[in-house]
C-alpha cells in the first residue's frame, strides 16, 4: 500500500529545482535515512530556515543537495568542523551533520571525538555501512573482521571501531544506534539527537549492497535488510544475553543521554558576563 | 598606491601580531578558529580575550588548522566575518579548505605569519617561503589575493584591507608576514571607524524564490545572503551550475571556473597595492616585501646618497601579481633587483612580467636571518 501521506510530506521538503534522479543504488538505505531525517525535523515542527544540514562526502554526502534547507556539502571528514562554526555563528539554528563512517571515522576521526569532548550543540548521524561507498568498496573503520572489501581482498586483518564506545568514551551528551530497518525508533532518535542541548550522535545501521553486500555473500539488498532485522536488537534485551550470544548480535537503542549545555550556549553565557562586566 | 591613510588618534605600542587583532577587530570581523603556532600564536592569544567583549563575537580553539579553516568557513556561511591565523605547517593543512573557500566563494582572512621551512623548519626564525604556497597551494585552477606588510602599521592597515577585498570579492584572502614584523614591537596609529573604509558583502534584495547563489552579475560578484537568512540554497565544493548543484556539463564549469577567475583579475586595478619609493628617476629598482623591504628602503636611500638613481618598489599585494606597477618601473630601470628570505619565489613573477626587457638581479637568503642593508646596498653600487 502507497502511504500517500509519507510520501506527500517528503515531496513538501525536496528541491523541486535540483537535477534528479538522485545518486544512490536501488536497495541503498541511505535514501531511508532522508526519509526519517525529514519525519523528524517535521515532527519537531521547526522551520526550513532554522535547520542547516551540513555533509561530508561519500555517497551519504550527497544526501543534503536533495532537501530544502540550508545544505552545505564539505569535503571529506570535515563536515563537523564546518558545522561548529556555523552553530558558534548561528546558535539559534539546528544544525545536522550527516556523515558516512570512512567520513566520520577514518578521515574525520580526530573531529568527531573532539565535537564530542567540545559538545558542541551539533547533532551527527552517522550513516554506517561499514565500507567505502563511493570510492567503490574499500574497506572503512567499522568493515568487521574477517569482511572482504576492495582493499581487503583477503579479508579484514584490523580490529573495528564501535561508534557508539568511541563517541560515550569522548563524552558526547546523546549517542544512540538505530538501523534503517527499525524505522520509527531511528525517527525517534533523531528528533532526540536534535532536541538535545550538546553534541548528539545517532549511528544508523545502513546496506550498501552494491560495494558492501557482493563482496560478502549478501544475494541480494533484502537480506542485508533481514540481517539487521535479525541482528540488531535493542539494548536492555541485548544486555540479558550471555556472552557468547552477544557476540553475535549488535545492541541498539540510546546508550548516552545528558542534557549538557552546548559550546555555544557556555560560550556565549561567559560572553554576556564579560560584556555586563564591562 | 596604497590606500591613503586617514588622520589618526588613538596610538598604541604594538606587535605585529596585536596590529593584526586590532585590525580585524576593526573591519567588522567577529569569529576566529584555529590552532596555535609559532610565530602566529599571539594573534589566536589575544581573539580568545578580545572577541568574548564585542557583541556576537565567537572564539574557538579546534583541534587542528584543518579544523581551523572549516570552522571559518562555516562561520563566514553564516554570516560573519571570520579569520584564522597560521604558520608554515598549519598553512600546508589548510590548502584543501583553502580550495573549498575559493569554489564556494567564502570571504575570509588566512594570516600565515611565515617561519624558516620546510617542514617544522625554523619555528622562531624568518622567511620568505610560502609565497607560491599561497598562491599555488591548494589543488585546481584558481585565482587569489595575496597580501604582505612590511611593518606593524601595514599589519594592521592591510588586515582591515585584507577582510574588505575578501567582503568586495567574495574569496580568501591571505595576508603573509614574516617572523620579524610578526614579532617587532613599534608604535602604530588606530584610526577612528569613520576615518576608514569598511567593506561588507553584498546580500540579495530579491525574493528568495528568485536568488540563483552563483549568477553571474555586472562584477562577477554574485550577492551572498548568509545562512539561515531565508534564502536557502546548496554549497558545495563540486564544481557546480548557477544554483549551486553540481554539474560536470562543459558549459557550466568553463563558466563557473572563469568567472572564479574573471571577477578578481577584471578589477587588477583596486586590487594592487604597492608603494613606490625614489622611483621616478630610478636606473635601478628594488622590488620587496615583508621585512625586507624595510632594508630595502634604507639601502636605496643609501645608495643615492652615493650618487646612484636607486629606488624602491614595494608590494603590499604579491598575487594577482602588480604587473602594471612593474611595467612602470621597467620603462625607465635598466636594472630590477629581487631581495627575499627564499630560493627566488617572488623574482619568478617579476621575470615573467619582465621577459627578458631589462636585467633581474636576485637576492637570495635562507639562513633564517634577515636581508641586511648592507647586502642590498652592495649590489645596487654594483649593478
Ligand atoms: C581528502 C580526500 N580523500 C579521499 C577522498 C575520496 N573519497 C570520497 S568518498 C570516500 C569514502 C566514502 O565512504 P564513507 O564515508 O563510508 O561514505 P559512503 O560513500 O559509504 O556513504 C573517499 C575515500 C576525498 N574525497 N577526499
Ligand atoms: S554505493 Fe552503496 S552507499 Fe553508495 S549509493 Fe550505492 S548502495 Fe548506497
Amino acid at each position: 500500500m502507497v502511504d500517500m501521506k509519507g510520501t506527500q510530506l517528503i515531496h513538501e521538503y525536496l528541491r523541486h529545482n535540483k537535477k534528479f534522479p538522485h545518486v544512490f543504488c536501488a536497495g541503498c538505505g541511505h535514501g531511508i535515512v532522508l526519509g526519517s531525517l525529514i519525519r523528524s525535523i517535521h515532527g519537531l515542527g521547526l522551520s526550513k530556515d532554522e535547520v542547516c544540514v551540513v555533509a561530508g562526502i561519500g555517497c551519504s554526502g550527497r544526501l543534503a543537495a536533495y532537501v530544502d534547507f540550508n545544505t552545505v556539502h564539505t569535503t571529506h571528514g570535515r563536515a563537523l568542523t564546518f558545522a561548529t562554526g556555523i552553530k558558534m555563528a548561528k546558535p539559534g539554528m539546528h544544525v545536522i551533520v550527516v556523515m558516512g563512517d570512512g567520513d566520520s571515522m577514518a578521515i574525520g576521526g580526530n573531529h568527531l571525538i573532539h565535537a564530542a569532548r567540545r559538545n558542541i550543540g551539533v547533532t551527527a548521524l552517522i550513516l554506517n555501512n561499514n565500507i567505502y561507498g563511493m570510492t567503490g568498496g574499500q574497506c572503512s573503520p567499522t568493515t568487521p573482521s574477517g569482511s572482504f572489501s576492495m582493499t581487503t581482498p583477503m579479508g579484514q586483518m584490523e580490529q573495528s571501531f564501535d561508534c557508539v564506545e568511541l563517541c560515550s568514551a569522548a563524552k558526547a551528551n546523546y549517542v544512540a544506534r538505530g538501523t534503517v530497518f527499525h524505522v520509527k525508533k531511528l525517527d525517534k532518535m533523531i528528533m532526540d539527537g536534535i532536541s538535545n542541548p550538546g553534541f548528539g550522535v545517532v549511528e544508523i545501521l545502513t546496506p550498501c549492497h552494491t560495494q558492501y553486500g557482493r563482496k560478502n555473500k549478501y544475494k541480494t539488498p533484502v537480506d542485508m535488510y533481514k540481517t539487521l532485522k535479525k541482528d540488531v536488537i535493542d539494548i536492555d534485551r541485548y544486555n540479558k544475553l550471555s556472552e557468547a550470544d552477544k557476540a553475535k548480535k549488535v545492541p541498539s537503542g540510546v546508550f548516552v543521554q545528558k542534557d549538557e549545555p552546548g559550546l555555544e550556549e557556555k560560550f556565549y553565557e561567559m560572553a554576556a558576563n564579560c560584556q555586563g562586566g564591562l | 598606491m596604497a590606500r591613503p591613510r586617514k588622520k589618526r588618534n588613538k596610538e598604541i605600542f604594538a606587535l605585529g601580531n596585536e596590529a593584526v587583532v586590532e585590525g580585524a577587530l576593526l573591519a567588522g570581523c567577529t569569529f576566529y578558529g584555529g590552532y596555535p603556532i609559532t610565530p602566529s600564536s599571539e594573534i589566536m592569544e589575544i581573539m580568545a580575550q578580545r572577541l568574548p567583549l564585542i557583541p556576537n563575537g565567537s572564539f574557538v580553539q579546534m583541534e587542528d588548522e584543518i579544523a581551523g579553516l572549516g570552522s571559518v568557513i562555516g562561520a563566514s556561511l553564516a554570516g560573519r566575518k571570520a579569520m584564522t591565523a597560521t604558520s608554515g605547517p598549519g598553512f600546508s593543512l589548510m590548502q584543501e579548505h583553502l580550495g573549498y573557500g575559493c569554489i564556494t566563494e567564502t570571504p575570509l582572512v588566512i594570516v600565515n605569519v611565515m617561519r624558516g621551512g620546510p617542514s617544522t623548519g625554523l619555528p622562531t626564525s624568518p622567511a620568505q617561503g610560502d609565497v607560491q604556497q599561497a598562491r599555488w597551494g591548494t589543488h585546481g585552477d584558481h585565482s587569489i589575493i595575496v597580501l604582505s606588510a612590511s611593518n606593524v602599521q601595514e599589519c594592521l592597515d592591510n588586515t582591515i584591507e585584507a577582510f574588505n577585498l575578501a567582503e568586495k570579492y567574495r574569496t580568501p584572502v591571505i595576508l603573509l608576514i614574516d617572523e620579524i614584523t610578526a614579532h617587532t614591537r613599534e608604535k602604530i596609529v588606530i584610526p577612528n571607524p569613520d576615518e576608514f573604509e569598511v567593506f561588507n558583502r553584498i546580500v540579495p534584495t530579491m525574493p528568495p524564490e528568485w536568488y540563483k547563489p552563483y549568477e553571474e552579475t555586472v562584477r562577477g560578484v554574485p550577492p551572498m545572503p548568509s545562512i539561515g537568512s531565508g534564502y536557502r540554497f546548496h554549497v558545495t565544493g563540486l564544481t557546480h551550475d548557477t544554483n549551486g548543484f553540481p554539474t560536470s556539463r562543459p558549459d557550466e564549469v568553463r563558466e563557473l571556473n572563469e568567472r572564479l577567475f574573471r571577477k578578481i583579475d577584471q578589477f587588477l586595478h583596486d586590487v594592487q597595492m604597492v608603494d613606490e619609493v625614489d622611483t621616478e628617476d630610478a636606473d635601478v629598482v628594488v622590488i620587496a616585501y615583508g621585512t625586507v623591504a624595510r632594508s630595502a628602503e634604507l639601502a636605496v636611500k643609501q645608495a643615492r646618497d652615493l650618487g646612484v638613481k636607486a629606488g624602491l618598489l614595494k608590494l603590499s599585494t604579491l598575487f594577482p601579481y602588480p604587473r602594471k606597477a612593474t611595467e612602470k618601473v621597467m620603462a625607465k630601470a635598466h636594472t630590477l633587483i629581487v631581495p627575499e628570505m627564499n630560493m627566488g619565489q617572488m623574482s619568478r613573477e617579476v621575470k615573467r612580467v619582465n621577459n627578458g626587457q631589462v636585467s633581474v638581479r636576485t637576492i637570495n637568503k635562507v639562513d633564517g636571518q634577515i636581508i641586511t642593508p648592507a647586502e642590498i646596498l652592495k649590489v645596487l653600487t654594483r649593478v
